[in-house]
């Protein structure tokens, strides 16, 4: 049947709403299609990941914590997309800042934690900001993608802290694992009784409302919102492009070399490779989900940390974990064909037109 | 009586919020030129956009020969003789012309044959005095000669009804008489000839027979004897139309603004602006002349500081600002209506709110070091959508979703609201109708009435001749004449524009 | 080893790790020669790896697992093709959506091959005289079939991009979509295509990795080489030759560090692994600061075609 879309003059509010869980459950059935095509079963296989994540408290304490670096890097990538920079580069921001961070904690152990926990924070920002700016310069100086380039320093700072842990600084005491030795007390952030749930988790939720305010309220925000729309329209408003390109990618390296930071510091109390099981590249999906909105990214954050768990989990019943990613990246393809019916209106071009006319 | 060789019966088209073609029906016969007259918004390029296959109809009939033809796509249409030079050209600009003719696909070889190509276009151009280089890059040429491509890529194909639409916006009064003569060779030659227009003397000059569209709807049709102005207005306006507006005499004020020898490239590294002077002074419109594509973004940016200039200087009241940055030049009073409305002045995808605090966001009324004040902000952007009547269903409704005449109110409240000491505008009325037309006219003589200096650029030396006091022409780059209002004449003006009679011009546009 | 046999050995092996590249630079290029740009290149290389892997090892013919490669590499492109331009999604979120989805299937469905050997891989087959050609031969004519398949894909991409009436199109289609439209071809249908097209080779390239070059399957074993060509296209200015150039630097890249370490360079191997990374950001950095950022690519790239825009 011939079909055409044509756009909607305004999205009504219960489609922004409707669509996007029509999407999630869609992409959800279609996996369980090819889960059951490869012969598994998909609501067994569904149900065991729900169990595993959110039927104890350890499998709900697992999902925080997996959602924290969701939600900090989710953060610092919606930062940039909305100025439609697209920073990709989380995942290396992620491995420079806990390898900045590190280093701290390896060279002076015996600082107290009032001096040492801010000063990692301070060290693990630092570096994830570096790590961005590079392609932020040659963004601005020379019109380098910075899609390209960003991504392929991922790879780079993981051969980074793969050099550090395998090589100068392997813990000499770690028959041999490629493990730094284990942080003092003092650079391991506090944690919420005895579960592994850290103070990343307040530092995650403290931005979010910082960047509420941002892109709701402030100058700042309003200028990133109107170069993302347009950049030629932002020029002849006299806003200084490069100025915030340089800032904004700073910040947003920045928040992600944090999410580094809390998983060493909060999590392993020591650098390890694997650090990520490719957290920077989740968050690129949880911060378009989230429509690159703060409060929903913390939502959003808290669904894939569910998909994360469960992925470990049905490991157990013989299905590889890479079944989580492979459900993350339908749902991101489900969500973004939905947009368009938000948008759009699908109308179907069939006789009724021609018959409409013959006289 | 000749059969028609287009027959069209009932064309009905809907586009999103929108009725553009309601049940028209239209003859177009062989050998004649037919004009579809109209305002812009009237539907006429929606109607030719049905019968050359690009829109698809929502209902009505198709006959050609008598035949009925249902076009599924422009290939349909040309495989009838059913060819449309667009008003922006189909061109693909980094191809050369030959390639470009090419993708007619007349030629079915699978393997291109360049020198055949060539020799068949240029036989074809000597046929209809069309004078044409095959082997050129399209973005090097002019307007003119790109228009020429589109015609000979139709007549390539073998069409036998031509539709133009608005072929003369960008040309100069002479490259319009030009291609008129091309027209009535073609008429002449048994091609059926529609040019779609909203200029009655255009009317007058060509067209054997003329449509008039109103509104979606046909108001009239009358042949060449029939012709009456009156009446030819009041079918496509419903009203009377303003000739000329009654303006105050404005006593001469200071200079505000001061170009001396400026010197800019523009964006293929080529010179845009030469060696050129110019003055505005408060209370002063002063128009600015010219075919489109000799330097009049490039002086509308290099003043408003959107574009660096290699050479010269740019004061206002007397304090140098040559290349201060845009956000220096806002702050000193500098208004820009620019040409690309959706492109430049205002972000489609956000809000009418949002877009009309562009220029103001950093202002303390609206906003203190850091945050924004969202009540002072949604007060002032109600007044001004009151004040300048402009028609939107709320303020966050996305500005893509507004009309034309209603996007450039929207633009020139924020400007106006700046108040203003230079006011840059560049063709402040391209695509939109009378009515839209007016109160932009009057807009900006208001602004003049309070002492503002304005820079007018436009195409429309009508539009020059009715808001300026002075008038400067724009070819390649420099003024190649300027006079008080009084001593500008069409013809002159047209001369001008057209390269003669002042030096410098495209052709020697150097390479840097 | 004499200094000239591995002068010879790292050349030749430019070649080899080049031509996954090439494939998958060739399957963008024509790709974004239509307008679409397809950021999922690392992504279904991966699934051209896997699926190539197991249709050879079920059928034992490494020809069924390179049909294989072909069809999963276009059917993920076509998910592409669907979002972007039927639905017109962002370019770059779909793509890079493509490249997670393509890792999660890959690793979901490669799970149990790991390590396993593959019965039957492309094997060297020196071509005739050809091979003993000096210096020449060894180099360019001892290599598997897809090597050779590959001298001739390049030649006749630039044929047909340049100098057929279909390349005609295609160009235009990524130029000026309206143009096209407006002479009747049929925009949406072409690209659909060349994205299909496209996401075959790239398929290609993964199943080179897989059958010809390791072979066999590792998790994310394209280590960023769908990223490198989505960078390879942009440095051969969208120009088959150009890529054709830029794949065996890479190869070569890549050759060094590996025959470096095995010479027993004093360089940690993690910082020869980051070469082509490195490089990649190099080069590309080197050819926009030479053109002072006018690099040109096609007119329409990234942007949704939309007849009734108004």
């Amino acid at each position: 049947m011939p079909f055409r879309f044509e756009k909607r003059l305004a999205p009504t509010p219960f489609m922004t709403v409707a669509v996007p869980v029509a999407s999630v459950a869609l992409a959800l059935l279609f996996c369980a299609v090819f889960l059951a095509l490869t012969g598994r079963h998909p609501l067994e296989l569904y149900m065991a990941m729900a169990e595993g994540a959110l039927g104890s408290a350890y499998g709900l304490t697992e999902t925080t914590v997996k959602a924290i670096p969701l939600m900090l890097c989710g953060l610092g990538i919606a930062l940039a997309f909305r100025m439609q920079l697209w920073n990709i580069g989380a995942e290396g921001q992620l491995y420079l800042g806990a390898l900045a961070a590190t280093w701290l904690p390896l060279t002076f152990p015996g600082l107290p934690a009032i001096v040492m926990l801010p000063a990692m924070v301070v060290l693990g920002m630092a570096a994830g900001a570096l790590w961005a700016l590079g392609p932020a310069y040659l963004r601005v100086k020379w019109r380098v993608n910075e899609i390209i380039t960003t991504l392929m320093l991922n790879y780079v700072g993981i051969l980074l802290v793969n050099y550090f842990v395998y090589g100068p600084w392997r813990d000499p005491k770690g028959f041999n694992f490629p493990l730094t030795a284990q942080f003092p007390p003092a650079a391991l952030l506090p944690t919420f009784g005895d579960t592994r749930i850290h103070a990343g988790l307040v530092l995650a939720l403290a931005l979010v409302a910082l960047f509420l305010v941002i892109f709701r309220n402030s100058r700042w925000g309003y200028e990133i919102k109107v170069i993302g729309a347009s950049e030629r329209a932002a020029r002849y408003a006299g806003m200084d492009i490069k100025r915030n390109m340089f800032l904004v990618m700073a910040l947003s390296g920045a928040i992600c070399g944090l999410a580094g930071m809390a998983e060493v510091s909060g999590i392993a109390g020591r650098l390890q490779p694997g650090l990520s099981p490719g957290y920077g590249y989740t968050a690129i999906i949880v911060a378009w989900l989230a429509r690159l909105n703060p409060v929903a990214i913390v939502l959003v954050a808290g669904l894939f940390g569910v998909l994360q768990v469960g992925g470990y989990i049905v490991q157990t019943h013989g299905v590889p974990a890479s079944v989580a990613a492979m459900i993350q990246g339908a749902i991101l393809f489900f969500v973004i064909g939905g947009e368009m019916f938000t948008g759009y209106r699908l109308v179907f071009t069939g006789r009724k037109g021609a018959a409409a006319t013959d006289e | 009586m000749v059969m028609p060789l287009i027959t069209l019966r009932g064309m009905y088209k809907r586009f999103p919020g929108v009725l553009a073609n309601d049940n028209i029906d239209l003859d177009i016969y062989p050998g004649e030129i037919h004009a579809l007259l109209g305002e812009n918004g009237s539907g006429k390029s929606t109607l030719m956009c049905l019968l050359s296959g690009l829109y698809t109809a929502d209902g009505g009939t198709i006959r050609v020969d008598g035949e009925e033809k249902r076009f599924r796509s422009p290939r349909d249409a040309i495989a009838c003789g059913i060819g449309m030079v667009h008003q922006h050209f189909k061109l693909v600009e980094p191809f050369t012309v030959a390639e470009n003719i090419a993708m007619s696909g007349r030629d079915e070889s699978f393997v291109l044959s360049t020198e055949r190509m060539t020799a068949d276009i240029a036989a074809l151009g000597d046929k209809y005095g069309l004078e044409i280089k095959p082997v050129a890059r399209v973005w090097q040429l002019s307007v003119g000669e790109k228009q020429r491509v589109e015609i000979v890529r139709m007549l390539y194909h073998g069409s036998r009804v031509l539709i133009l639409d608005e072929p003369t916006a960008v040309l100069t009064p002479q490259e319009a008489a030009e291609l008129f003569k091309t027209l009535r060779w073609m008429a002449a030659d048994g091609c059926a000839v529609v040019f779609i227009t909203h200029k009655l003397n255009e009317v007058y000059e060509l067209a054997d027979r003329v449509t008039v569209l109103r509104g979606g709807k046909v108001t009239g049709t009358l042949v060449r004897g029939q012709l009456d102005t009156k009446k030819l207005v009041w079918m496509m306006v419903g009203r009377d139309v303003v000739s000329k507006y009654e303006r105050d005499a404005v006593p001469e004020g200071r200079p505000v603004l001061a170009v001396d020898k400026a010197v800019a490239f523009n964006d293929m590294g080529m010179y845009g602006l030469k060696d050129l002077s110019l003055t505005v002074r408060e209370g002063e419109i002063v128009g600015i002349a010219g075919v489109a594509g000799n330097g009049q973004r490039e002086l509308a940016e290099a003043v408003t500081g959107l574009r660096r200039v290699a050479d010269g200087t740019i004061c206002l009241y007397g304090e140098d600002v040559t290349n201060f940055r845009p956000a220096e030049m806002i702050a000193r009073g500098v208004s820009y209506v620019p040409e690309d409305r959706l492109g430049v002045g205002l972000v489609p995808g956000l809000t009418v709110l949002e877009n009309l605090l562009l220029k103001s966001y950093q202002q303390p009324e609206f906003a203190g070091r850091w945050l924004l004040d969202g009540k002072a902000i949604r007060a002032r952007a109600e007044k001004l959508v009151r004040e300048f009547k402009i028609k939107v269903s709320s303020l966050d409704q996305p500005v893509r979703m507004l009309s034309g005449g209603h996007l450039q109110r929207l633009l020139l409240a924020r400007e106006i609201a700046e108040k203003p000491r230079l006011m840059v505008v560049v063709y402040p009325a391209r695509g939109l109708d009378v009515g839209a037309t007016e109160a932009v006219h009057r807009l900006l003589l208001d602004l003049k009435a309070d002492k503002t200096a304005i820079l007018l650029i436009s195409e429309d030396l009508d539009e020059i001749m009715k808001l300026a006091d002075r008038v400067g022409v724009l070819y390649g780059g420099r003024l190649v004449g300027e006079f008080p209002v009084e001593e500008a004449d069409i013809e002159r003006l047209g001369l001008l524009m057209a390269g003669s009679g002042g030096e410098g011009g495209n052709a020697d546009a150097v390479q840097v | 080893m004499s200094e000239q046999s591995i002068v010879i050995s790292i050349f030749a092996a430019a070649v080899t790790a080049g031509t996954p590249i090439l494939y998958a630079a060739l399957g963008e290029l024509i790709t974004e020669r239509a307008g679409i740009l397809n950021l999922g290149v690392e992504g279904i290389m991966l699934v051209g790896a896997v699926s190539g892997f197991i249709a050879a090892v079920a059928s034992g013919s490494c020809w069924w697992g390179l049909l294989a490669a072909m069809a999963a590499g276009g059917a993920v492109a076509f998910i592409h093709g669907l979002l972007t331009i039927t639905l017109r999604a962002n370019q770059v979120v779909s793509g890079l959506a493509l490249t997670l989805f393509g890792t999660g299937l890959s690793g979901y469905l490669g799970k149990s091959y790991i390590g396993m050997p593959v019965p039957q891989a492309f094997k060297v087959e020196p071509l005739g005289p050809l091979a003993h050609i000096p210096f020449v031969g060894p180099v360019l004519f001892q290599h598997d079939v897809l090597v050779y398949a590959s001298y001739l894909l390049v030649p006749a991409m630039a044929f047909f991009v340049y100098r057929t009436r279909p390349g005609l199109i295609l160009r235009a289609v990524g130029e000026n979509p309206a143009a096209a439209d407006a002479l009747g071809y049929k925009v949406f249908t072409l690209r659909h295509l060349y994205v299909v097209a496209g996401g075959m080779l790239c398929g290609v390239g993964g199943a080179y990795l897989s059958l010809a070059y390791a072979p066999s399957w590792l998790e994310n074993m394209t280590a960023g080489r769908g990223w490198i060509a989505v960078a390879l296209v942009i440095f051969a200015l969208w120009n088959p030759w150009r890529a054709l150039v830029g794949s065996y630097l890479f190869g070569g890249v890549d050759a060094l560090g590996f025959n470096l370490q095995v010479l027993g360079v004093a360089v940690p191997t993690f910082f020869l692994s980051m070469m082509p990374y490195l490089f990649t950001i190099l080069v590309l950095t080197l050819l926009m600061a030479k053109s002072g950022g006018r690099v040109v690519p096609p007119g329409a790239l990234g942007l949704p075609y939309d007849r009734e825009d108004r």
